[in-house]
């Protein structure tokens, strides 16, 4: 299991947790999703300090946060 | 691993019709997480207003009533009084309570109903495409004023908290701004206390949640929420005007 768990189905590519970031470890996937956004993803795992910033900030519930 | 955050379980596990960015999305979790928190759920009975916000009982999962135009705060005090261990708030855009509501919003606050208000203030109409409203800030463009609004014409925006908490029956008025992890952090803080007030019995409590929209002011949802904190908060300043303990004008 990652450290952030994206629900991707329901992302609406706002790009506020990619902003946000303190770490800037998160991107826009390059497919959609079947809204037809891209959706966020975690392109840095090992950068990632589980601070939930992301999750706190998306305004869709779409993202959950784990600490190791 | 454990958990550091997760979807408050208030919420239901759907997607919402705000447009990406919207920060209708932020206060929904942040109501819901103070419903979880407080272990409330069974109790909740949440008012929606007409706006964007107008689904929010397809949003929360706790027992929801719609009302009519500006008119949640009637509608929240006929369940409270009804049913009064119920914890009962209303949820409003600043088209719903600012303008049609206007009147509604004032008598709850002067009667000291004990309900929460959760009062999402975006400075625009959002539902109906970027209307001017009334707090819509001056030199700030609309639809209806396309080269901004005129202070001679339309007058100064309504700053609601300030005039509500010139109120004695209002226990809590307080303006947050969901524009950056800090200050969603002390949005959350106090929305919960706004229950916190209502379930003490302390009376009419109404959380100011300064937010952002996007599609109607152009903008993308991180521009937006800068110019949020540029624009907005210099007029809406933020903060607690009143809490239980008293407030400045107590007759």
């Amino acid at each position: 299991m990652t450290k952030v768990v994206f629900d991707e189905e329901k992302c609406k590519g706002c790009e506020l947790c990619v902003q946000f970031c303190p770490r800037k470890v998160i991107v826009m996937a390059d497919r959609i999703n079947a809204k037809g956004y891209h959706p966020a993803v975690l392109a840095d795992e090992e950068n990632c300090i589980s601070c939930g910033i992301c999750a706190r900030m998306c305004p869709d519930a779409v993202i959950e946060v784990f600490k190791p | 691993m454990k958990q550091v955050y997760s979807v408050p379980k208030s919420l239901q596990p759907r997607s919402t019709h705000y447009c990406p960015g919207c920060t209708h999305g932020i206060a929904h979790k942040l109501v819901a997480e103070a419903i979880d928190d407080l272990g409330v759920r069974d109790r909740a009975i949440g008012v929606a207003p007409v706006g964007c916000a107008v689904f929010a009982y397809d949003y929360f999962d706790c027992d929801f009533q719609q009302a009519a135009h500006g008119r949640a705060p009637a509608v929240a005090t006929g369940i409270k009084r009804s049913v009064p261990d119920s914890v009962v708030f209303a949820y409003q855009g600043d088209g719903d309570l600012a303008s049609i509501g206007a009147a509604e919003i004032v008598h709850a606050a002067m009667r000291g109903e004990r309900i929460t208000v959760i009062f999402v203030n975006n400075a625009i109409y959002g539902m109906t495409g970027g209307q001017m409203a009334p707090t819509t800030l001056v030199g700030q463009k609309a639809t209806t004023a396309p080269f901004g609004r005129q202070k001679e014409h339309c007058g100064s925006p309504l700053r609601v908290s300030e005039m509500l908490a010139t109120i004695p029956g209002a226990a809590y008025v307080a303006r947050v701004a969901l524009s950056s992890p800090g200050n969603v952090a002390k949005a959350k803080t106090a929305i919960r206390k706004g229950f916190e007030t209502q379930l003490a019995g302390g009376g009419f409590s109404l959380v100011e949640c300064l937010s952002t929209c996007p599609t109607n002011w152009g903008m993308g949802p991180y521009e937006a929420m800068r110019w949020l904190e540029e624009n907005m908060i210099p007029y809406y300043p933020l903060g607690e005007f009143r809490t239980p303990e008293g407030g400045q004008n107590d007759a």
